[in-house]
């Protein structure tokens, strides 16, 4: 009877914390982003750009749209370069003579990676560093280009 | 810790001196204790009595720490107890039991654990031989067969029986007992006096029993130590009390004990 | 507590009257935060004393934790669903049902579900709590513990703090989840928004800081209900003007339960202010 009543609190009390566990974990894997357990399917590539202004850590990485990865962390190399890890899916192969491109979505929208796919054989192995790259098209610059007519 | 006092001879427990204690804000303060000093015997039974209000209850949680007094020294075997530390304290309360006013019994604890509770957080006791010990002083304390009730499910003289075993656990050398007779009926409030007394005289420990139960208490007594407006006037013996001159203790004396000539012979045991 | 002797005391000049109310309340204030103060800082350091109560931490977390689950699961349910309706009528407004997904878990999982989590459990196991040890301290249960030498807050405070800051944050997690397929029910359900967007909306906008931001505050509401719960219990005796007996116990429980209602929503904005 003693036994039943303590083994009986105990099942209980596991049950509860499992059940927390399990929304927790869902949480943390469903909606956030845990890198040592999402780095397991996906792998990290760098780009290196002239001006990445606008993009964030955690916006998306597209591939004609879709998307494939995140923007991990941004810093400034050596060359004063902006310097972005890519965590993209294991399952995409990206070729050497591929073009990392910094969009938006919308003239206002949130700024993202667009990864323009080559066609070479070879491919960039994870750690390698993409320095084909087209910089955040500078919107104030270039309304005054238009303003003041310089055009071409 | 304070050395011994000259006066200090080893068989006092216990000794007040010139304690001061009151309570409540600035503007109306209470004086409760004023430079009281007695001293308490060793190994014998000492009542503290007073009417109500008249910090009884606080020289008891004086003795204990729980309370620190104004001015004076509070000491145990030579020690002023306001002046030990938290871990002083602790281990100085190790050599008291203490039976609380209402018991005090934990309400989610039954009877065998409230008593096996010293055991096995101050002991490193197998739970065989706390079960043993613990089911021997049920028996002393006739208790046997109500190990598994809660103390919600015990009569008054009962919760008082379970404190007391639980009190005697750890075989303390001075056990104070806080009106442990309030909310008894006369009969069982004699029962529990005879079994106090017969416990003191087989494990010959220091008694303080703090009572406003007058004069009843005062038959297992061998000191009475009678607290009043904040004066404390000691006895050996009841007749004392009643022959007093000092007019506010024949005040005292009539008022509580006005049956006390009427009563049996019989009852006044020693 | 005997009191009859009055000490004779001059009587003030009126008008230095107002100053002494007020320094003494002041005064008061002071020692009462003082003396939580140390209990919040007992508390924790029983929890590392030993030996350890594994026992009463189970059931502890037994009565803070699981015992809270139906409570937090219809608490959820419908606070998730009522935030899927209303959410979808603002939304639909500009034909945004998409952003259904973001707005319900976003809500949740930084505001609702550490706030409306941390008010049951006070209403539930924190007025429980208070009024448990409130009793043991007016019945001398806690004096006698410490006549027996054991340390009060290792065997009866600390397991409760210990188990309400486990429980907390996993009953939260517990309310968000619930919470957001209450959202889902009422949105994609009753509403007909496209499930796929209300999933995907809802990946995509809630990043670890939000989910980081959701448990910190679950945290620290765990720990200033438990604080302000078990300590006004544990202080019963000390509070001006509770008065005695068992009216004392009821009264500070009801203040326990406004006061750690009220601060868990303050530190809810000074939180947000700090770390969004």
């Amino acid at each position: 009877m003693s036994l039943m009543k303590h083994t009986r609190l105990e099942f209980i009390v596991g049950v509860f914390l499992v059940l927390g566990l399990l929304s927790f974990g869902w949480l943390a894997l469903n909606l956030g982003e845990v890198p040592w357990l999402s780095s397991s399917h996906r792998y990290i590539i760098y780009a290196e750009f002239d001006n990445i202004s606008g993009v964030k850590s955690g916006a998306d990485v597209q591939v004609a749209g879709v998307v494939v990865g995140k923007v991990g962390n941004i810093t400034l190399t050596e060359d004063d370069l902006a310097r972005a890890a890519l965590q993209v899916d294991k399952s995409l192969a990206i070729p050497v003579d591929s073009i990392a491109s910094v969009k938006s979505q919308g003239i206002i929208g949130d700024k993202f990676i667009q990864l323009t796919l080559g066609g070479d054989d070879e491919l960039y192995k994870p750690g390698a560093t993409i320095t084909d790259t087209e910089s955040s098209v500078d919107l104030e610059s270039l309304i005054s280009k238009f303003a003041f007519g310089k055009v071409k | 810790m304070t050395p011994s006092t000259p006066e200090n001879t080893p068989d006092i427990a216990i000794e007040f001196d010139r304690v001061s204690k009151s309570f409540g804000q600035r503007n109306k303060k209470h004086r409760v204790l004023n430079e009281i000093s007695f001293t308490i015997p060793r190994g014998l039974t000492t009542v503290i009595a007073g009417g109500s209000g008249q910090g009884k209850s606080v020289t008891l949680k004086l003795i204990l720490g729980l309370l620190y007094p104004d001015s004076g020294r509070v000491l145990v075997d030579g020690i002023n107890v306001p002046s030990l530390n938290k871990r002083e304290l602790l281990k100085l309360r190790t050599r008291f039991g203490v039976l609380f006013q209402g018991s005090a019994l934990f309400d989610s604890l039954t009877v065998f654990e409230n008593i096996a509770l010293p055991l096995r957080e101050r002991t490193k006791m197998s739970e065989d031989e706390i079960r043993s010990r613990v089911m021997a002083t049920l028996d002393q304390l006739e208790l046997s067969g109500h190990e598994d009730k809660f103390p919600a499910q015990l009569s008054g003289g009962m919760k008082k029986r379970v404190g007391l075993a639980r009190a005697l656990q750890l075989e303390p050398e001075i056990v104070l007992f806080d009106e442990p007779t309030t909310g008894l009926d006369p009969v069982m409030t004699r029962e529990i006096y005879q079994l106090f007394d017969s416990m003191q005289k087989r494990l010959g420990y220091t008694a303080v029993i703090v009572s406003h139960d007058i004069p009843g208490v005062f038959d297992i007594a061998d000191q009475i130590i009678l607290l009043n407006k904040g004066e404390v006037d000691v006895f050996t013996d009841v007749n004392e009390i009643i022959h007093s001159t000092k007019p506010y203790i024949r005040e005292f004396a009539e008022m509580t004990m006005g049956d006390l000539f009427t009563r049996p012979e019989k009852e006044k045991c020693h | 507590m005997a009191e009859t002797t009055i000490t004779p005391e001059e009587e003030p000049p009126a008008l230095a009257l107002p100053f002494i109310f007020l320094g003494d309340h002041v005064l008061y204030i002071l020692t009462d935060l003082g003396r939580m103060g140390i209990f919040l800082f007992s508390a924790l350091v029983g929890i590392f004393r030993r030996p350890f109560r594994f026992r009463e931490l189970l059931k502890q977390l037994n009565f803070i934790g699981a015992g809270s689950l139906a409570v937090i699961f219809f608490t959820a349910l419908s606070s998730g669903m009522v935030l899927g309706l209303q959410g979808y009528y603002s939304l639909h407004k500009f034909g945004a049902e998409g952003m259904l997904g973001s707005a319900v878990s976003l809500t949740l999982i930084m505001e609702l579900g550490p706030i409306l989590t941390a008010l049951m459990v006070t209403g539930r196991a924190g007025s429980a709590m208070c009024a448990e040890i409130g009793i043991m301290r007016i019945s001398e249960q806690i004096d006698a513990l410490e006549c027996m030498a054991i340390d009060p807050f290792r065997y009866l405070i600390s397991p409760k703090f210990l188990a309400a800051l486990i429980s907390v944050p996993l009953l939260t997690a517990v309310f968000d989840i619930v919470g957001i397929f209450g959202g889902y029910l009422a949105g994609v359900g009753l509403m007909g928004v496209n499930s796929g967007s209300f999933l995907s909306g809802m990946q995509q906008s809630v990043t670890n800081h939000d989910i980081r931001l959701g448990v910190i505050k679950s945290i620290v509401f765990a720990l200033l209900l438990v604080w302000i719960c078990a300590g006004r219990g544990y202080l019963v005796q000390q509070i001006r003007g509770a008065g005695f007996g068992a009216e004392s116990v009821s009264r500070v429980t009801t203040q326990a339960v406004v006061l750690s209602s009220i601060s868990v929503l303050i530190f809810d904005y000074l939180l947000t202010a700090v770390l969004l």
